[in-house]
């Protein structure tokens, strides 16, 4: 007699939509004006993560759109220039899914160096795009004091493509 | 039969391509956002009833999340009260004896600085009114430094407002719905700020940068500004009211000058907006770009009664004109003088001084006897009557006498 075999689906719903909301909803906590010991909680720009790890889990069409709708929530709620975070997001998405194929099957290192590359690319980019609309330049150290919190999320990352990495060869 | 032995084995899915269409339509939309987002106006931004329904939402969920923390934080300064009664009331007791030798000195000055001002009529600035609120959320990054506040336009906040907290200025008001509120901190990348330093009473303009201290801009002349001088506010350009406390001066790593903000001494919490309508918002500029006299092609037109009142001004002024010419007229119409006023050195007086001293004398007016006082310098005798022109506007009876 077989044991019935309890089948999950995974689908949009598990690896798009709740961490999109689990973002949100981090970001909102993290926003909370708490001091301690003279130091606030750290900003982490966690839709990062999700820009990373989307186009290597695979292709799709509904998370360039959820990641433009991250980008706008970080816009509105950090309170600067509408389309900063959904340029800098998509282009982290873009650029990692014309090089998938290349990256597919890669050690975490690679994946690690490559996630920090990513990153430096969106800050760079939003650096650029705040600097030529208030033209004046945010400091370095500011800057360096937001990437490496998110840097430090690399392993969640990690996890999303592992736990969702889908080999099926059609997406290739 | 199972999908993968079907007619559609070796299909190839276009999903990359179609997500790349995505992106690229989302990378083209983020792009028209950008450009159509203007910061640079303040009372212009296209997308404040976006960001104010947004904010709307936003604001409940963060000050419900911030509740426990304020909770907390309270809880915890109550029992630090208990357990640090006894050295903070030591503390107290001396920082009261240091601030009494201060209330003197203030009420003194206060005293000496109100006869001044009465005394040079000195229009002084009217008190400003102000709406205490709550920071609810806090966004720190390099690009954005600005709070959510809880208190909005129903309150009296508009766009501009100054806003302090219990150490010194902390930022403005930039959005404003109708129960929130943002606030840009002077530390955001956008913030200016135009200030001066106390000591020197040096101009600068104070640029946030994403760092905790902000810069100090445009410092002019040697020696203008020293570690440790206050920065406050200028009130230059009207957007804030002068002497608001900011921080002090201090050299930073970069070797450019930079603010120690006041403010950051401690949480921002509890934060009081300043009511202060911006100087620059009181007047139209567009009234004032008007090039002169525009008013009266848009001026409605007068009433039968003031049509009159000016008819009448009008007539009045023609007729003492017409007067006035035929006066004038008369007077070029008259005969030449007579050949004895002709000769007399009032009417030449440069030619014949040295040849007919005496008759000058005697048919000169009366001011014409000052020649027969001890002259210095006889030989430049000064003209004893006024100009030919000058003449002719002088009453005719002199000549109508002499016919």
């Amino acid at each position: 007699m077989r044991r019935p075999i309890t089948v999950r689906v995974v689908g949009p719903l598990q690896w798009i939509v709740y961490p999109a909301l689990t973002a949100i909803a981090v970001t909102v906590l993290l926003a909370i004006p708490l001091r301690l010991f003279g130091l606030s909680l750290p900003e982490p720009v966690l839709p990062i993560v999700l820009a990373f790890a989307w186009p290597l889990i695979r292709p799709s069409m509904l998370a360039p759109a959820v990641l433009f709708g991250l980008g706008l929530f970080l816009d509105l709620f950090w309170g600067g220039p509408l389309g900063l975070w959904p340029l800098s997001l998509l282009a982290i998405y873009g650029a990692i899914l014309l090089a998938a194929n290349f990256l597919a099957g890669q050690a975490t290192i690679v994946l690690f160096a490559l996630y920090v590359a990513s990153t430096g690319m969106a800050f760079f980019l939003a650096y650029m795009i705040t600097t030529l609309s208030v033209g004046n330049a945010p400091s370095i150290l500011a800057v360096m004091g937001q990437v490496v919190p998110t840097l430090l999320l690399f392993p969640l990352a990690d996890w999303l493509i592992q736990r969702f990495d889908d080999t099926d060869v059609r997406f290739r | 039969m199972a999908f993968r032995d079907g007619p559609f084995e070796n299909l190839k899915v276009p999903l990359a391509w179609t997500a790349a269409v995505v992106v690229v339509v989302g990378l083209v939309g983020a792009v028209m956002l950008l450009l159509g987002d203007s910061r640079e106006t303040q009372n212009v931004d296209g997308y404040a009833p976006v960001r104010a329904g947004f904010e709307a939402g936003a604001a409940p969920v963060g000050g419900v999340l911030s509740a426990p923390v304020r909770w907390t934080g309270n809880a915890v300064d109550y029992v630090k009260g208990y357990f640090f009664a006894v050295s903070e009331n030591r503390r107290l007791r001396a920082q009261i004896v240091e601030l009494n030798a201060w209330r003197d000195d203030a009420l003194a000055l206060k005293n000496v600085n109100a006869r001044y001002e009465q005394m040079l009529g000195v229009k002084t600035e009217p008190p400003v009114a102000m709406v205490t609120g709550l920071a609810i959320t806090d966004a720190r990054g390099p690009f954005n430094q600005a709070r959510l506040l809880n208190v909005g336009a129903a309150k009296g906040v508009r766009i501009g407002n100054p806003v302090l907290s219990e150490h010194g200025l902390v930022g403005r008001i930039v959005g404003a719905s109708a129960g929130y509120s943002r606030m840009l901190l002077l530390t955001d990348v956008a913030s200016r700020t135009p200030v001066l330093v106390e000591r020197t009473d040096a101009r600068a303009m104070l640029t946030g940068d994403g760092s905790g201290s902000p810069r100090l801009d445009y410092v002019r002349g040697a020696g203008s500004v020293q570690e440790g001088d206050r920065i406050m506010t200028s009130g230059d350009g009207g957007g804030f009211p002068r002497g608001l406390p900011i921080g002090v001066a201090a050299k930073g790593v970069d070797g450019t000058w930079r603010v120690k903000l006041f403010s950051d001494r401690t949480a921002i919490d509890y934060v009081r907006v300043l009511l202060f309508q911006d100087f620059s918002l009181l007047a139209d500029q567009n009234a004032l770009n008007a090039p002169a006299l525009a008013g009266l092609s848009t001026a409605p037109p007068p009433t039968p009664a003031q049509a009159a009142a000016i008819q009448d001004v009008a007539t009045r002024r023609a007729a003492a004109a017409a007067a006035t010419a035929e006066r004038v007229r008369a007077a070029n119409a008259a005969p030449p003088p007579a050949p004895v006023a002709a000769t007399t050195p009032s009417t030449t007086p440069s030619t014949t001084p040295s040849t007919t001293p005496s008759t000058a004398q005697t048919t000169a007016r009366p001011a014409a006897v000052r020649p027969a006082t001890p002259q210095p310098r006889p030989a430049a005798p000064r003209p004893t009557t006024p100009p030919p022109a000058a003449a002719a506007e002088a009453e005719p009876t002199p000549a109508g006498a002499a016919e």
